[in-house]
């Protein structure tokens, strides 16, 4: 038997994510001084995992309500109300996920029929597409541009709609571009969104990390709460990530047949993640707020080192990444990144990977401390410099 | 909550002021004039580096002394701390909360010099009840930094 010819087509006709050789040459090379990773250096709040060992050591460790415990839906509910003024029912309206992936899966699968086309701004992380596809629905990808900051516009999106639309993904603040959607342009989305029968998957699983004024849901605008699905988690915002833990809040409609996929595929949310997530979401405000300063201390040192060296970046509002633009150096994205890999081991994206628009650029992760960032960023200076030379 | 400047300061007291102006979006001035106001305020007191003294070809012996001592009337602990501050062989002295009073950071060349500065100098000053005397053998962490090598990133280089 050939194994290769059982497997599904579609799936191996799915893309690897970003760029596979370039991710395993980078990883497995020693020495390296990494600006690459998209998750946070911070450990999870003390008091959060020292709540998952006391639940661990009081034998908490059965299957949960399928949608997830009832008191971490209302600790959702609340966190959702107090920072976003965002008003979910807890009992029909939140569902816990395993991180914010699963509950983007759940939301497109959801919706989709086939040849339903889902409209996807890039660059952006890069599950939405693939998942599209395999729901049998269309990918149909917006080019943003730097010149409106990586931000979708109502032009663009009127431009792509047709009557096939069904679904429009929102993934702000981004990775990897750190852009952010404020009021006024989330606003201006709404305004086309109204006019028609699209349903909106809001990615805000880097909403608390936001610089410049808070983070605006736009399902807290008129009229958009009922066609809105948020997604959001607790691996950036309470440096999280290998808990695993995630959620979504809509239409009880919606949520309702989300959960019956989540209950065939995973069952519940890990227990233990989900009872030290209470803890995260109702007692680590000054933990965030923490997190948050430092990040913004940094970006502002980093946007401006990259800037200093030549590197066009547009200052991001949000989440930890920038995007110096490389256009100036005459080198593709890839060339890029590999020639500072080899030439100064510091490992970084090349924008690409989350898109075609991101050709031209790299992303730059922020989380790691000053010193760390300080010694990378010399580093790329001097190959910038031998760049010039040559 | 503590200024920023300051806790920038406290991770690495040697950022020049340009780059602290960049992270704290304000101006170069600005920084230097807030910083030379903490100095004459006395809320920085001083600037050292943290020295890895394994590293250093030189004896070194660090000791940690726990001081029980009899206040004095009118004047409390404030008199002995002060004059067990002034030699040069203590490094730190603070009043303590608990089983003793004063916990007195003392370095020399050798254990024999610690020992022998607590035998001949602290515990025959007057009003000291009693010493006791706990050797360092090793430093892990000192003032937030790490005095052994870091594991590596368990996060990678790379990942989106």
């Amino acid at each position: 038997m050939d194994l290769e010819k059982m497997l599904s087509d579609r799936t191996v006709s799915l893309k690897p994510s970003g760029i596979r050789r370039f991710f395993d040459i980078a990883n497995e090379m020693e020495g390296v001084i990494a600006l690459g990773v998209g998750e946070p250096d911070f450990k999870t709040p003390y008091s959060v995992r020292q709540a998952a060992i006391q639940n661990l050591q009081h034998g908490q460790t059965r299957y949960t309500a399928n949608a997830g415990l009832s008191e971490l839906r209302r600790a959702i509910s609340d966190y959702l109300k107090r920072k976003f003024d965002l008003a979910y029912d807890k009992k029909d309206e939140i569902l816990v996920t395993v991180g914010g992936s699963e509950a983007i899966d759940l939301a497109i699968r959801a919706f989709l029929n086939p040849g339903d086309e889902v409209l996807i701004p890039e660059p952006c992380f890069v599950c939405y597409s693939p998942i599209v596809t395999l729901t049998s629905g269309v990918p149909v990808s917006i080019q943003t541009r730097e010149e409106d900051e990586f931000r979708l516009t109502p032009e663009q999106l009127e431009a792509a709609i047709t009557p096939k639309t069904k679904m429009l993904v929102l993934p702000y603040p981004n990775n990897p571009t750190g852009a952010v959607m404020r009021r006024e342009h989330l606003e201006a989305i709404a305004e086309v969104i109204r006019r028609h029968d699209i349903i909106v998957l809001s990615d805000e699983i880097y909403a608390e990390l936001t610089y410049n004024g808070r983070h605006v849901s736009i399902a807290s605008l008129p009229g958009m709460k009922e066609r809105t699905i948020v997604v959001n988690g607790f691996s950036k915002t309470f440096a999280m990530t290998g808990w695993r833990l995630g959620y979504a809040a809509g239409p009880a409609a919606a949520i309702k047949q989300m959960t019956k996929l989540h209950q065939y595929a995973i069952m519940c949310a890990p227990t233990t993640a989900q009872y030290a997530a209470i803890v995260a979401l109702d007692h680590c405000e000054e933990n965030i707020r923490q997190m948050r300063e430092e990040y913004n201390t940094r970006r502002r040192f980093v946007v401006d080192a990259f800037n200093k060296m030549g590197l066009h970046t547009f200052e991001p509002e949000g989440a930890f990444y920038v995007f110096p633009c490389i256009k100036s150096t005459g080198l593709g994205s890839e060339e890029f990144c590999e020639r500072l890999l080899y030439e100064k081991k510091v490992a970084v994206v090349p924008g690409n990977a989350f898109g075609d628009s991101g050709e031209g650029f790299i992303r730059v992760s922020y989380s790691y401390s000053v010193q760390h960032l300080s010694a990378a960023l010399r580093r790329i200076a001097e190959f910038l410099q031998e760049l010039k030379g040559e | 909550m503590m200024d920023r400047l300051l806790e920038l300061l406290n991770t690495d007291a040697r950022m020049d002021a340009g780059t602290l102006a960049v992270m704290l979006d304000t101006t170069k001035e600005e920084i230097e004039r807030r910083i030379a106001k903490y100095e004459e305020e006395g809320v920085i007191r001083g600037y050292k580096p943290l020295l890895d003294y394994e590293k250093i070809d030189t004896q070194y012996v660090e000791a940690v002394i726990e001081l029980r001592v009899t206040p004095k009337k009118d004047f409390g602990f404030e008199e002995i701390a002060q004059k067990v501050s002034q030699y040069p062989e203590v490094d730190s002295v603070y009043l303590m909360s608990g089983g003793y009073d004063l916990h007195v950071r003392v370095v020399g060349k050798t254990f024999k010099d610690v020992a022998m500065f607590v035998a001949q100098r602290l515990a025959q000053l007057d009003g000291v009840v009693s010493t006791a005397t706990h050797f360092v053998l090793s430093r892990y962490k000192d003032r937030g930094v790490y005095m052994t090598d870091m594991p590596g990133d368990e996060r990678g280089n790379i990942s989106l």
